[in-house]
């Protein structure tokens, strides 16, 4: 099978853009104090988040798989990550 | 216990997974009034897992289940792999037994649970898709907080018991205080592909004949020695194909996740397998590893928690458990939640028959009988030393260089002599893995 990006597995997958509201959120300066900025970067399956050259970290919330561990490796108050609306972010149809 | 308000439901499920769905399905079955609330657009879209359901207990909710629910194959062949980066040793376990009485089945998700809410909804519950549960609805009553409902955005609804089902992550049961933040190596990421293929590839590659399954569980070099493995399981038409890494030891020996996938899907004892395959879907899910020491309360004042939710997980090393969990929690629920909705005591005390029905059922007493496998597969020797250890046994046996030959035994000390893994060590994790697993 020929290896695919990240962007383009998720090109396979269903969403359901929420364009008001963004489910996540960084808390840049506890991020970078505790490391936890390039963490979010490595633990993520669909690559959501990406350190930029300034050391921030930008959130790309619309390929989010929903599995949450972010949330589980992040500091106390690094990051707020809640699920999307109801209806919206990824529509599994294989699961 | 007193309620302020006459409730809407008699029982409000959230989340429409096989935990939720099962419970859901046997309250209305019993003439319960029953909501279930799932987030995703429809039921199952939010839902996925590696993909081998132990079948047995669903079976005993639904008798027809093999016959009617949307499963893929019947796990025939159960293949248990070290897979260093050269070499593989494996045990190809294929048993007739296995297919009769069925044992096992690979299942799609979002197939699956959407089949699980139309029982559901056959049996009389009404289903709300496209909701997220924001929060449960508290009074104080006299023992603390008393859960008496959910809210879902300006909306609220009311009911006598509230049934969190709405999996690991479980948001529900944390604000209601009745779980903490899990330790890391409490948890695991799974990331899993789903790979198409036609089906005569399939049952050709995999040694398989009409709807028979193999599931392939491999540690090592796949996971490249973080703690883990790599499965795949075979669908009818498609393979699911992923990894799954504990979060403590990804995040100490600071590795990418997608990194170590991509290390899975391109080794060279797996690649063949996929070779020609289409991806159809890209997902991942969050996993509980801490087994026993996970479950903490699972009752308060109004409440039960289910399935995932409740950490109803389980690796033992050969068998990955949760979806049969789900199930045997969600029995128990049900068949606590009925008798106390009959008494009109949906307090802590009146719901307590769950615990005890739990801990009762095949779900509850694996769990206990399981309580040291994850402290022992923590061992780091497991991802990496063992693997190499069997392979240079092996190749000691199998190399016939023209020198003379010398027993197993002998081939095995002299091996073990030149492994970073010491004899004691041989002994103390084989007198603990034979007590753990």
């Amino acid at each position: 099978m020929k290896p695919l990006s990240v962007p383009e597995r998720l090109a396979k997958n269903r969403f359901n853009l929420d364009e008001q509201e963004c489910h996540i959120e960084v808390n840049q300066e506890i991020a970078k104090a505790t490391g936890t900025g390039r963490a979010l970067v490595a633990c993520c399956p669909a690559h959501v988040y990406s350190e930029e050259a300034d050391g921030t970290i930008s959130v790309e919330y619309a390929a989010c798989l929903e599995c949450g561990t972010c949330l589980a490796v992040a500091a106390p108050g690094a990051l707020k990550w809640h699920y999307p609306r109801g209806g919206f972010g990824v529509q599994f149809r294989e699961g | 216990m007193p309620e302020t308000a006459e409730p809407d439901f008699e029982v409000i499920v959230i989340g429409a997974g096989i935990a939720g769905c099962v419970t859901a399905y046997l309250l209305a079955q019993q003439g319960r009034s029953v909501l279930l609330i799932e987030r995703g657009e429809t039921p199952g879209s939010k839902n996925l897992s590696g993909g081998v359901l132990y079948s047995r207990g669903i079976q005993q909710v639904f008798p027809d289940f093999l016959a009617e629910a949307p499963v893929e194959r019947r796990i025939t062949r159960n293949y248990i792999n070290f897979l260093n980066a050269g070499s593989s040793v494996a045990i190809d376990y294929k048993d007739d037994r296995l297919a009769d009485p069925v044992n096992a089945v690979t299942v799609l998700r979002a197939k699956l649970d959407a089949w699980l809410a139309e029982k559901c909804e056959e049996a009389g519950a009404l289903i709300m898709p496209g909701v997220r549960v924001d929060r449960v609805l508290t009074e104080d009553g006299p023992a603390g907080q008393r859960v008496v409902g959910v809210a879902a955005g300006e909306d609220e609804l009311r009911a006598h018991v509230v049934v969190a089902a709405d999996g690991v992550n479980s948001f529900i049961s944390k604000e209601a205080g009745l779980r903490k933040d899990e330790p890391l190596n409490h948890l695991a990421v799974g990331v899993k592909s789903v790979v198409s293929l036609p089906r005569e590839t399939i049952e050709a590659r995999f040694n398989l004949t009409g709807d028979e399954g193999a599931a392939i569980a491999a540690v090592g070099d796949c996971t490249e020695g973080v703690g883990g493995g790599g499965f795949l399981y075979t669908n009818i038409d498609s393979i699911s194909v992923g990894i799954v890494v504990r979060l403590d030891d990804l995040t100490a020996k600071k590795k990418v996740v997608t990194d170590i996938f991509d290390h899975f899907l391109e080794h060279r004892f797996i690649a063949p397998y996929l070779d020609g395959g289409e991806l159809a879907e890209y997902g991942c899910h969050l996993v509980a590893e801490g087994g026993l020491a996970m479950i903490g309360e699972i009752t308060m004042d109004g409440m039960v928690v289910v399935g995932d939710a409740a950490g109803l997980t389980l690796n033992t090393g050969l068998t990955v458990r949760g979806m049969d969990l789900a199930v045997g929690s969600a029995m128990a629920a049900a068949e606590a939640i009925g008798p106390a909705l009959e008494q009109g005591d949906t307090s802590k005390a009146g719901l307590a028959g769950y615990r005890a029905k739990l801990f009762g059922s095949y779900a509850g007493r694996d769990m206990k009988t399981y309580a040291k496998a994850p402290a022992f597969l923590e061992a780091e020797r497991m991802y990496k030393q063992y693997g190499e250890f069997l392979a240079d046994v092996l190749y000691g046996a199998f190399n016939l260089d023209t020198q003379p030959r010398r027993h197993l035994l002998s081939v095995a000390r002299k091996t073990l002599a030149q492994s970073p893994l010491k004899l004691r060590q041989l002994v103390s994790d084989g007198i603990a893995g034979a007590r753990a697993l």
